[in-house]
């Protein structure tokens, strides 16, 4: 894995472009940086994007149409397109009285999902008479800040995790953008802000939230320290994993049964899920410690551990892992969310580690990605 | 005017509970939770002292194994039916001061035992217990509950603790 170090503050955010040559950050201010790699392991900020008002909460990069979307605690978001060499923002009004806190393109990128803090998505599409971005929301029966979205493949159901400790998924079609959607395991009548799934169970707020590649998955994590997948049909049945970590904070799907999901703890871990057993299991640490050479205690040091801590192991008083602050955000680099080869963290570190999957499976026995 | 600043009724409105936007937990059915039974607690760890006069006799052995057997008998049912649903504060005051009864009577060295013999929901229902009884300390209560809370957290984690913090229905 490499672990490149942009700046000492938080990484609020994150987003990747198509090819994986630009990274555009917000470095827990006002601004959006965009860095392009420059051979190696170099990294040249090149863009500046500075329009938001308050701190950016959420970045999309739009793989297809190389847009931008950005969310902040202005309550506003703002469309950037790419003209010549400058980045130029689209204001969208969301009509949010709260700050917004999460944003993600769909699939298609003719539409916008942004959970805020007003208790309600705003889903906003372009309308083409007045070129204008205009928007649509979802409140019932979301009862507190929206965290987390994400979409399902077929660009109409969306995803969302909240601080009323409950993960949904709504239905967004909108009829002037796009056809009826088909049929779902999650349902087959899919009108405009329709609850296809509630969840229930889980006791604390939920961070992240993730579909899986084919949609018929999804899983979330909360801050009581559990993981969830819940399996779409006729009776959903819902996993969960009381772990004995830290509350994590993001998670994905690399393939259709394995996650992998980082938070507090400042590592990622690996969580295999089983359908037939529906039961969900930790597959194990993907963090390699660096081996220190070992230092043997000498005994006036055993003796001062003793008093002052009540323990005579060794003082473990250094993080091992590779960040070393709580990893924020995780997102998949290379393949996508059944096949996933590499993918990126970013933390509270300011810190940006690049994981290569297959490398992992190598070097850890015991670890199994199926 | 004068009559108008008199009254001081409105001090008394508790305007929170009148805010529409206020959260409200979802209510489950209460079901009959009466707590840990308390009788069944009691004999089990009665027959603890009784059980010692017995060792007279030579199977020792045996006898100090189901000593240990009386103990944990009395340990899983105080952890049973936990006054998870009720808003009722006697039944919960109650199930804490069993639960504390039975933590107070296990040996140190038996804790380690104990703690490994719960699954994770037990686990954590222990932990929750075992914080309740730190909010009220009594003479020795304390430094017991330390020794459960330390072998507790080597099976359960920080992730136990954390879902202490963050349980939305306490013990």
């Amino acid at each position: 894995m490499s672990y490149y170090n942009f700046l000492l503050e938080p990484i609020s955010c994150h987003a990747w472009n198509k090819d994986r040559t630009q990274i555009a950050i917000c470095p827990n201010n006002h601004e959006v940086h965009i860095y392009k790699k420059e051979g190696g392991d170099k990294w040249r900020k090149i863009h500046e994007l500075k329009e938001h008002n308050g701190q950016v909460t959420g970045i999309d990069w739009a793989s297809e149409s190389n847009r931008i979307v950005t969310c902040g605690t202005d309550r506003n978001a703002y469309v950037w397109t790419l003209k010549g060499n400058v980045w130029r923002p689209t204001l969208v009004l969301l009509r949010i009285n709260r700050a917004a806190r999460c944003v993600k393109w769909s699939p298609k990128e003719n539409k916008f999902a942004v959970g805020s803090g007003s208790r309600l998505i705003s889903i906003c599409y372009f309308e083409q008479e007045n070129d204008w971005w205009v928007c649509k929301h979802i409140k019932k029966p979301i009862r507190s800040t929206v965290l987390s979205l994400d979409w399902h493949p077929n660009n109409v159901l969306l995803a969302a995790g909240s601080c009323d400790f409950k993960c949904r998924i709504f239905s967004t079609y909108i009829k002037e953008v796009e056809e009826k959607p088909s049929p779902t395991p999650w349902g087959s009548k899919m009108p405009f802000g329709e609850l296809m799934f509630e969840s229930s169970g889980t006791d604390g707020w939920v961070h992240s939230i993730c579909f899986s590649g084919s949609g018929g998955r999804v899983a979330w994590v909360s801050h009581d320290s559990t993981v969830a997948v819940a399996t779409g049909g006729k009776n959903t049945v819902i996993s969960s994993l009381r772990s004995e970590t830290l509350p994590l904070l993001g998670i994905t799907f690399i393939t259709e049964n394995s996650l992998v999901a980082a938070g507090h703890d400042c590592y990622p871990m690996l969580y295999v899920y089983d359908e037939g057993k529906s039961t969900v299991t930790f597959g194990g640490k993907l963090d390699i410690p660096k081996q220190n050479a070992q230092r043997g205690m000498t005994a006036r040091e055993r003796f001062q551990n003793l008093d002052k801590k009540a323990s005579s192991e060794t003082d473990k008083a250094t993080l091992e892992s590779v960040h070393k602050n709580s990893i924020s955000q995780i997102s998949i680099l290379e393949g996508d969310k059944s096949k996933c080869s590499k993918f990126c963290t970013t933390g509270m570190d300011g810190g940006m580690t690049i994981w290569d999957v297959k490398t992992l499976a190598s070097s850890m026995k015991d670890l199994k990605i199926i | 005017m004068a009559k108008n600043t008199l009254s001081s009724r409105f001090r008394k409105v508790d305007i929170d509970e009148y805010d529409e936007n206020k959260f409200v937990d979802e209510q489950e059915e209460a079901a009959e939770q009466q707590g840990p039974d308390e009788a069944e607690v009691d004999s089990l760890i009665r027959q603890y002292p009784l059980r010692e006069q017995d060792t007279l006799q030579k199977k020792k052995q045996q006898l100090i194994k189901s000593l240990n057997w009386d103990n944990m008998a009395a340990f899983h049912a105080a952890l049973r039916n936990p006054p998870i649903n009720t808003k009722n504060q006697a039944v919960k005051e109650r199930a804490q001061g069993i639960v504390l009864k039975v933590l107070t009577s296990f040996r140190s060295s038996e804790i380690e035992q104990a703690v490994k013999s719960l699954d994770k929901n037990s686990v954590d229902l222990l932990m929750k217990y075992i914080y309740k009884g730190f909010e009220k300390p009594s003479d020795n209560s304390s430094a017991i509950l330390l020794q459960w809370h330390e072998k507790a957290f080597a099976v359960g984690g920080l992730g136990s603790i954390v879902r202490v913090l963050t349980a939305r229905k306490t013990v």
